[in-house]
């Protein structure tokens, strides 16, 4: 046994070196030369301000915005130092009563609209912090944000068209709108 | 099932399964000792690990000093990172002024990650300081794989080896399943992950000034708001390639910064099975004849293809109670639909889906969905595919040893049909090697039920619950599952950062580490005394199909035996509950 504590100690001292220090290091070298945008967190500038990321949701709840999914972090919504989902079990009264203000307050901000409620418009994402909404969660939202904004419905749909991210590769994920980047065309269509 | 999905499932397999050949030649050179190409660069950096630590790379091992090395090493690990996460208030790269992690919260944490479980009891940028993540969990990422591949070469060594004492060197077998396998495979991951978006960054969190604002349900002082990054992508390559799990974020690969688009989820779970799932070309080549490993790949293989198509049908269907309440669930051309809550958008239900039947198939424990929110038969996929014992695919490493014992529980169990002593590969399995075998499979049951047990019945354990009813014990049982399998995903609603859970946790992930390879490298040691017979008329043929059903018999025999009435209680339940609503 005592034969082996030298080896151990220094073993990981040396591995820790090599995995711990010098690959991450090199992994951080390598890809802020080569993917200096990603690598930085794929960030969104407006007249010299960061206003986000692309691929980190904000939280919208006025209603001239399309809003994106509901955020379960805490202490506030979309809160991208403190990533989580609700967890709610599928038959935890807690989520119901959840979904079902969420289904409200769409119908509070739109009467008359009845297109169905897309699921991801009324469920917590995973993340919380989810940048995207189906394309039927953003169509349902195109009257209310038109009406408000007082723009054509038809204008606001384009700009939806536009911003419909398709399968990677054709086949990979699912169809999708990234909903702070439609808000910043919205608020520059003006 | 839509026919995007089938086409998702069936192109993962086929890149899957195009990979394993390539892969497993190479790490059976690795192993054996015979040049790959990669060795002559980076040979000289081998040799000098060698001289510094004072080992030579050719002195043989028996399997107790076999074992002792590996035990040292996992203890050195062990009070390093414990050490250092109880320390890192003081020590620079700490740009969210973390502090101290508390005793308990440490102690679950270094359990987790020495064991290649990563069960996350902390939450990552709300915990760890960048040099935590960097110094202590990204090594163990590496070193808890390349433990569970030298582990695993000792017993394949003890299958081929004809009356020999000994096993190999397990410094040789852990320098070498680092610096030739998992750190080439990783560097080339990270930078593929980071060109999807992923950071890698030592630089402090942002400060952006959201879109909307003037928002009612905030104080002024949040109108600048915080993005947490970090240096991410290298430690989530090697979390997918070592099958370990644990996320940079809270919310692990569900945090866009950890996987952010539909080709970076693809390409992390494809790095979850790639090593599992090429280790049993390895096998096959390292015991002179490839059948047998493609036979325990097709087990694995037709097992996980069992269950997946029933995860993605539950949890298609969506949540019935949700339908009543107004909400359109159907999958159409403009959504994916289905049971959205904890799922993100981009991998709509077949990413998510996919992912957590492969993350537990493996003992991986990454998740890209909240799996505490999946419908009852949802959730229930992933909780067997972990307790057959992490045999589907499972560690890097610790899978594939689970899955050799029970190759040899059923030709055992063959034997005892037909009267004749059972062999495997040449090798004569006798009373010794038998029990041993048993002790391996009963062990992980033993800790899951028995903490699952002593949690419920008690006031510590149940206070953790989130979710009421049958749920609430379906998290518990998920938890010890989990942990007892050295997985580390969870049903995240439980809250599992209280001295109760963090203790028992960390007793769950240490026992069914390293109290299985000590019975696991005595069966080895014993393996490779024996005489290697050649086949006779009574061997049972194991590279056949027949073997192949055998085999899958067996696994699915014992788990279903030992979790059926845990299960039955809890999500079995809970889906009779909802459909009558």
């Amino acid at each position: 046994m005592k034969d082996h504590i030298r080896p151990a100690l220094t073993m990981l001292l040396l591995l820790t070196v090599l995995t711990g220090l010098i690959y991450p290091l090199a992994v951080t070298g390598l890809v802020q030369v080569f993917f200096q945008d990603q690598a930085n967190g794929s960030l969104i500038v407006r007249e010299g301000k960061v206003v986000g990321s692309k691929l980190i949701g904000q939280y919208f709840e006025k209603p001239e915005y399309f809003w994106g999914r509901p955020s379960a972090t805490a202490p506030f919504p979309y809160n991208a130092a403190a990533s989580g989902g609700s967890n709610l079990g599928p038959t935890n009264p807690v989520l119901l009563e959840a979904v079902k203000t969420r289904v409200a307050a769409l119908r509070a901000v739109d009467p008359g609209n009845d297109l169905t409620i897309p699921v991801d418009l009324v469920t917590a994402s995973g993340s919380g912090l989810d940048p995207h909404i189906s394309p039927a969660a953003a169509q349902y939202q195109i009257r209310r944000v038109a009406r408000i904004r007082g723009i054509d419905e038809a204008v606001v749909r384009d700009l939806v068209v536009q911003h419909i991210h398709g399968r990677q590769l054709g086949f990979l994920g699912e169809p999708r709108v990234n909903v702070l980047l439609l808000n910043l065309a919205l608020n520059e269509k003006r | 099932m839509t026919m995007n999905a089938i086409t998702q499932v069936l192109v993962f397999f086929g890149v899957l399964l195009a990979l394993v050949k390539p892969l497993g030649w190479y790490m059976a050179r690795v192993f054996e000792g015979k040049p790959f190409g990669l060795d002559r660069f980076l040979g000289p950096v081998e040799r000098s690990i060698y001289r510094l630590c004072g080992v030579r790379p050719t002195d043989e091992m028996d399997w107790k000093n076999y074992g002792m090395a590996m035990l040292l090493f996992s203890a050195a690990g062990f009070l390093f990172l414990y050490g250092l996460q109880r320390l890192q208030g003081l020590l620079p790269l700490n740009p969210a002024n973390l502090g101290a992690v508390p005793p308990d919260l440490a102690f679950s944490t270094a359990a987790s990650f020495v064991t290649n479980t990563n069960w996350q009891a902390y939450g990552g940028e709300t915990t760890l300081s960048y040099l935590a993540q960097m110094l202590g969990l990204t090594v163990q990422n590496f070193v808890s794989a390349a433990t569970g591949m030298a582990v695993l070469v000792a017993l394949i060594r003890g299958l081929s080896r004809n009356t020999s004492r000994t096993l190999g060197n397990f410094w040789s077998d852990l320098v070498r399943s680092t610096l030739y396998i998992l750190l080439p495979l990783a560097l080339i991951l990270s930078v593929l992950l980071v060109s999807q978006g992923v950071v890698q960054t030592v630089a402090d969190y942002h400060m952006v000034t959201p879109l909307q604002q003037g928002r009612p349900d905030t104080t002024p002082a949040m109108e600048i708001e915080q993005i947490a990054v970090g240096p991410a992508a290298s430690q989530i390559a090697i979390k997918q390639l070592g099958t370990n799990g644990g996320g940079f974020f809270n919310a692990n690969s569900a945090h866009p910064f950890e996987n952010p688009t539909p080709l970076s989820n693809f390409l992390e779970v494809l790095a979850i099975l790639l090593i599992p799932a090429s280790l049993c070309y390895t096998f096959g080549m390292m015991v002179g004849d490839t059948r047998q490993g493609w036979v325990l790949l097709a087990a694995m293989t037709i097992l996980l293809l069992c269950f997946v198509p029933l995860g993605l049908w539950a949890e298609q269907s969506g949540n019935p109670i949700l339908t009543h309440a107004g909400v359109n669930q159907q999958a159409q051309v403009d959504q994916a639909g289905g049971n959205m809550e904890g799922k993100e958008t981009r991998f709509g239900i077949t990413g998510s889906v996919l992912w957590s039947a492969v993350t537990t198939a493996a003992s991986n424990g990454a998740v890209n969905s909240m799996h505490d929110s999946y419908t009852p038969l949802g959730g229930i996929v992933p909780m067997i595919l972990m307790q057959f014992g992490e045999v589907v695919f499972g560690g890097v490493g610790s899978s594939l040893y689970g899955m050799i014992v029970f190759a040899i529980i059923a030709v055992f169990v063959a034997g005892l049909m037909v009267g004749r002593t059972p062999e495997y590969l040449g090798k004569k399995i006798e009373p010794y090697d038998m029990k041993m075998a048993a002790l391996l499979i009963l062990i992980m049951p033993i800790v899951v039920l028995g903490f699952t047990a002593l949690a419920i019945s008690t006031e510590s354990g149940r206070s953790s619950i989130l979710n009421p009813g049958p749920h609430g014990f379906s998290e518990i049982l998920y938890a010890y599952t989990s942990q007892g399998n050295n997985n580390g995903s969870a049903f995240a609603g439980l809250n599992a950062n209280t001295p109760f859970y963090n203790l028992t946790g960390g007793i769950a992930m240490l026992i069914s580490r390293f109290w299985l390879v000590i019975p696991l490298l005595a069966l080895a040691g014993s393996l490779a005394r024996k005489k290697l017979v050649p086949v006779g008329p009574g061997t049972l043929p194991t590279h056949t199909p027949l073997f192949v059903v055998l085999l899958i018999g067996v696994v699915v025999m014992v788990g279903a035996l030992t979790f059926l009435p845990a299960l039955a209680l809890g999500p079995i339940v809970e889906e009779l509950i909802m459909g009558g609503q």
